[in-house]
């Protein structure tokens, strides 16, 4: 059994934890609240160390002036809290939601969309080796399929019946193996869980 | 004014965005670099203002003895005590912030998504039924995908894992693109209507 107090806390924090698969406790609240407020502790620490030091107070420290902007900008968000100048709120989430849209047009088109294009056009490579090359044809009629389902512009009768019935059939098998390959990764987490209350926690395995 | 100000601030951020991207100028890469820098820093600031409604909700909790109000005094100390030690003793990888961090908050972290773990699989248990072919073919790429990559799975069959990698590559591919094509096409037009002010809900209904 090991000594160092620290995975001591650990155990017995993953334990409070787990508790909760019997029944809400007062354990789990005291974890579930101590998590939330180290976490706030954590992040108010790591946006001052990482980002309001290098990208504000170092560079107006330096004499940048421009860096006011973000200051002023930033400063406005506080505005809620005065009635009469409120609405200078809408000024900074103006800001950041202008920039998530502007960013994420050519960054979803690139990503989204060419790159996943690029990916699914069979040329005359994608038969190299046959067997890729039949998959790579399965992929092509998988995307049509698939967005003919979401074509609700017209009624599915005549060919886009069939098509879209097998869109739905892809679907249902993506959905499952997400499923499937998102349990799996909350067991590894168990399984993490377990191993550190086994190992460094109890001795029990190596 | 107090409307029309944002929406001009929005749209001019928003184009400028989609032009700095286009243009791989030295300029061009160093604006982009400034306004990401702000963007960060404007984050931080939201952060800044979450973090006061925390402490104002929590304070109201002890304040008026609500329900669980001893819980609210364990998250406002621990915040507390995690800052300054954060500030007092610095974050290098030997410092106590980042120990607590190792041995408090990521043990925590992990057990909390561990957790649900149980709860998806005992959902899926009570909700997956194979009442039709669609329903079917989800339960068995679920059960395929898990078993397959487990080391269970390759003593059911070798092949097992081959064919969870498969159910991955190829079908699963093939519906998660074509969802993404939709994804993408819906995100870039509700980002241009944003940017050109046509969805306008983020400025709230008051004037």
């Amino acid at each position: 059994m090991n000594h160092d107090p620290w995975i001591w806390i650990g155990a017995f924090l993953t334990l409070m934890i787990f508790s909760f698969l019997y029944k809400d406790n007062p354990f789990y609240k005291f974890a579930e609240h101590l998590f939330v407020g180290v976490a706030n502790g954590y992040y108010i620490v790591f946006y001052w160390q990482n980002a309001l030091m290098p990208n504000l107070f170092e560079p107006l420290g330096a004499g940048n002036l421009v860096y006011l902007v973000p200051l002023l900008l930033g400063l406005m968000y506080f505005a809620r809290f005065i009635p009469k100048i409120g609405w200078l709120v809408r000024i900074p989430i103006g800001f950041m939601i202008g920039w998530g849209a502007g960013i994420s047009i050519p960054a979803y088109f690139q990503a989204f969309v060419l790159r996943q294009l690029q990916g699914t056009i069979i040329t005359p490579q994608s038969f190299e080796n046959t067997i890729d090359g039949v998959w790579a044809v399965v992929i092509l009629i998988g995307v049509i399929c698939t967005l003919v389902y979401f074509y609700f512009s017209k009624e599915h009768k005549g060919i886009l019946k069939p098509v879209s019935r097998l869109g739905i059939m892809f679907i249902m098998i993506g959905f499952g193996a997400s499923f499937g390959y998102t349990v799996m990764a909350r067991v590894s987490l168990l399984i993490g869980r377990i191993q550190f209350l086994l190992g460094p926690w109890l001795g029990l395995i190596d | 004014m107090k409307r029309r100000i944002p929406l001009i601030i929005c749209f001019a951020i928003g184009i400028l965005m989609i032009i700095q991207f286009m243009i791989p100028h030295p300029i061009s890469r160093e604006f982009g670099s400034t306004v990401n820098k702000w963007y960060i820093v404007l984050a931080a600031f939201a952060l800044v203002l979450a973090i006061g409604n925390l402490i104002r909700h929590h304070g109201t909790k002890i304040r008026r003895k609500k329900t669980n109000w001893p819980y609210s005094i364990v998250t406002l100390t621990s915040m507390v005590a995690m800052s300054i030690i954060g500030f007092a003793g610095g974050v290098d990888p030997k410092s106590l912030y980042q120990t607590i961090y190792l041995n408090v908050l990521a043990p925590l972290g992990s057990t909390m998504f561990a957790l649900l773990a149980y709860y998806m699989a005992s959902a899926a248990y009570r909700s997956f039924r194979a009442r039709s072919l669609e329903a079917t073919l989800l339960l068995a790429a679920a059960f395929i995908v898990m078993i397959g990559f487990m080391p269970f799975g390759q003593y059911i069959s070798p092949r097992l894992p081959a064919f969870a990698e498969w159910i991955m590559k190829v079908p699963n591919m093939a519906s998660q693109r074509g969802i993404m094509f939709g994804v993408a096409f819906g995100s870039i037009a509700t980002a241009l209507k944003i940017i050109l002010g046509i969805e306008r809900s983020w400025l709230g209904g008051k004037k």
